[in-house]
């Protein structure tokens, strides 16, 4: 499969703010490392899945992906060339092109435009289709996302509407301009259990319709297991773990996939955890921890990954993890 | 076992512009000492309102309208403001989701500690009740050191334990946990979910456990209520509602579940959406979503049948 888009060594700090007093005795700049680092690339039609937990960089590496941030350093290459040298005019092509579906389906629609007209600007601001033949193009997207009937919820206001088709409203707003690429950040994580798995298979038959392809955030492994075709796990602005869905999750090679995974709570009451769970949370990312960054909480830890910063290493068919063991314990 | 709560055809309203929701619509649910009950539904279907009337903390214009609610016999649903006040905190405490939203930023961990306690007990002094802090607090793996910090020097997993301790101080008895681990991240919530198995323990605990997570209640729960659309739908045991759930609405919400350990190649939806409250279709509030709605079921409004030793409101084992 051809390669749709590739991140090399994607950075991005963000200063923070300083105080007079700071300035005063002029202290040294501090950062954020939000994203530190990272590199991957998707393949056309595949879903890739960008898992952890909050505050790992995960939504900041999804909206550098979309250049809706400027990097501190690093690429994504997307036709040839990085979209971070793209001119403005080829910006505006590429946005047709990529689309993305936040997580709150309340804050992404204007509460003063109708149903049919949010999924239909697009379609104005990209010049792609006026009048009637814009309103016929939106209806015939709104049966294909489940709105229906499409003539009544087309005149409706978005607080109208339920959550799970508010949610179909962003996703049929990000498909209307016929995008190859979607991000779908955390696209189910403020709906129910019932309304959750509706939104996920239809993001699913989306994909084949539409012949997308996705990158996937998201904090929640159990929900991944049913879109991704490969993962990548995140730990404070680093990639630790990349490879095939079924691979990480069945045999999880870095330390900390393998507890994230155990972590997770199993719905059977007769599963009981034995893997063991770390004390303490993730360290902050102002100044993360020398060597491997999971080291002060890793439970294989020895006295190099506190020095040395492991690389990502091939482990098996198209499974990478950066961790100094390599799964030899 | 002896039966610490129990609530009896319990009726919640809350009168609005548009009509009258009515959030909890005849409830009935008991406690046993000691144990973990996981209260389990989606968003709006009266979990949490029943959680918060059984201390009455129900925000206006939401009112207790019918009902019984007995805490070792003492009906808190009619009690007097003042009885109710020593109750809370000394016999039965509650956490939140939102640790942040539920600590004072202006004050120390400390003060609010020894606020709590004071009001309930004016005459003890100052060092002793820092040092039931201290204690409490030692209990939860938390250095005392930790008293003299602000909630914004924490983070979300330390204030969520801090909270617990704020519970915990007075010993009660019957916790209510209302999405405790909702805002906290998975290892976080694993490690907050093996606390609270100790803490049951150590304090004589019995829990009310409000999620949406089934897995959480799984992990923890002895016993389960199912809840939809302000009623009951089912409750039973954790092992026999997960193994053979009767009710078509908790067959429904297991199979949606997605489970990391199962290799289920897809996940089962429930068409529709949860009934309006203002106006709650006749008969039983699920029939409109049930794949197996009968003719009765649109009519007349199904009753606690008993099965297997569980209770289940559906028609379908009437």
């Amino acid at each position: 499969m051809a390669e749709l888009l590739k991140v090399e060594n994607l950075k991005k700090h963000f200063p923070l703010q300083k105080g007079f007093l700071d300035n005063l005795f002029a202290k040294e700049k501090r950062f954020v490392r939000a994203v530190d680092g990272v590199s991957f690339s998707i393949r056309k039609g595949e879903t890739l899945g960008l898992v952890g937990e909050s505050g790992c960089g995960k939504t900041t590496t999804g909206r550098l992906v979309l250049r809706l941030l400027e990097p501190t350093s690093g690429k994504v290459i997307y036709g040839g060339k990085s979209i971070f040298s793209y001119s403005k005019e080829e910006m505006r092509r590429l946005r047709r092109n990529m689309q993305v579906i936040f997580q709150d389906p309340f804050a992404s629609l204007s509460p003063r435009m109708t149903i049919g007209e949010a999924i239909g600007h697009p379609l104005k601001i990209h010049g792609l289709a006026h009048g009637k033949d814009a309103e016929r193009k939106v209806m015939d997207l709104m049966e294909k996302v489940g709105l229906e009937p499409a003539s009544f919820l087309y005149h409706k206001y978005p607080h109208q509407v339920s959550g799970g088709q508010r949610q179909r409203v962003v996703i049929a707003r990000a498909l209307v301009t016929n995008p190859e690429f979607v991000v779908a950040d955390e696209p189910i994580a403020m709906a129910d259990v019932s309304v959750r798995s509706m939104i996920l298979e239809l993001l699913i038959r989306l994909k084949q319709e539409f012949d997308l392809t996705y990158l996937f955030i998201t904090h929640d492994l159990a929900t991944s297991k049913y879109i991704c075709d490969r993962v990548a796990i995140m730990y404070l602005g680093k990639i630790v773990e990349i490879g095939p869905l079924k691979e990480v999750f069945s045999k999880p090679v870095h330390p900390y996939t393998s507890t994230l995974l155990a972590a997770v709570p199993v719905p059977d009451p007769k599963f009981r955890r034995t893997h063991p769970i770390p004390k303490g949370e993730i360290p902050s990312a102002i100044n993360p921890p020398s060597g491997c960054r999971f080291h002060p909480r890793c439970h294989r830890a020895s006295a190099d990954c506190s020095r040395e910063e492991p690389p990502l290493r091939e482990v098996g068919e198209e499974h990478w993890v950066a961790c100094n063991l390599r799964g030899q314990w | 076992m002896n039966t610490i709560l129990e609530i009896r055809n319990l009726h919640v309203h809350f009168p609005i512009n548009i009509g009258t929701v009515r959030a909890v619509q005849g409830v009935d649910l008991e406690l046993r000492q000691g144990e973990v009950m996981g209260l389990v539904g989606e968003s709006g279907c009266g979990k949490s309102t029943l959680g918060f009337s059984i201390l009455r903390l129900l925000r206006p214009p939401g009112e207790i309208v019918e009902g019984e609610i007995l805490y070792h016999g003492r009906d808190l649903a009619r009690m007097e403001e003042k009885e109710l006040l020593s109750l809370r905190g000394n016999n039965i405490s509650m956490i939140f989701q939102d640790p942040l939203s539920s600590l004072n930023p202006l004050f120390r961990i400390d003060e609010q500690f020894i606020e709590t306690i004071k009001t309930h007990d004016p005459q003890i002094s100052k060092q002793e009740a820092f040092d039931k802090a201290a204690q409490v607090l030692e209990s939860l793996g938390i250095s005392p050191e930790r008293l003299l910090e602000y909630p914004h020097q924490m983070s979300g997993g330390m204030r969520q334990r801090i909270m617990i301790g704020m519970a915990l101080v007075l010993d009660p008895d019957l916790l209510i946990a209302d999405e405790p681990t909702t805002s906290l991240d998975v290892i976080v919530e694993a490690q907050f979910l093996d606390l609270l198995n100790e803490l049951r323990k150590q304090y004589d605990l019995t829990i009310l456990l409000i999620t949406h997570n089934l897995g959480v209640v799984a992990q923890l729960a002895d016993r389960i209520t199912v809840m939809y659309g302000g009623t009951i739908a089912e409750t039973g045991d954790t092992c026999s509602i997960f193994d053979n759930p009767l009710h078509p609405y908790t067959q429904g919400l297991l199979a949606s579940i997605p489970n990391i350990k199962l290799d289920q190649p897809e996940l089962h939806t429930m068409e529709g959406a949860p009934p309006d409250l203002v106006d709650p279709p006749p008969g039983c509030v699920f029939h409109p979503r049930c794949p197996r709605v009968m003719d009765v079921c649109k009519k007349e409004s199904p009753k606690n049948f008993r099965k297997d030793g569980r209770i289940v409101r559906c028609w379908l084992y009437g």
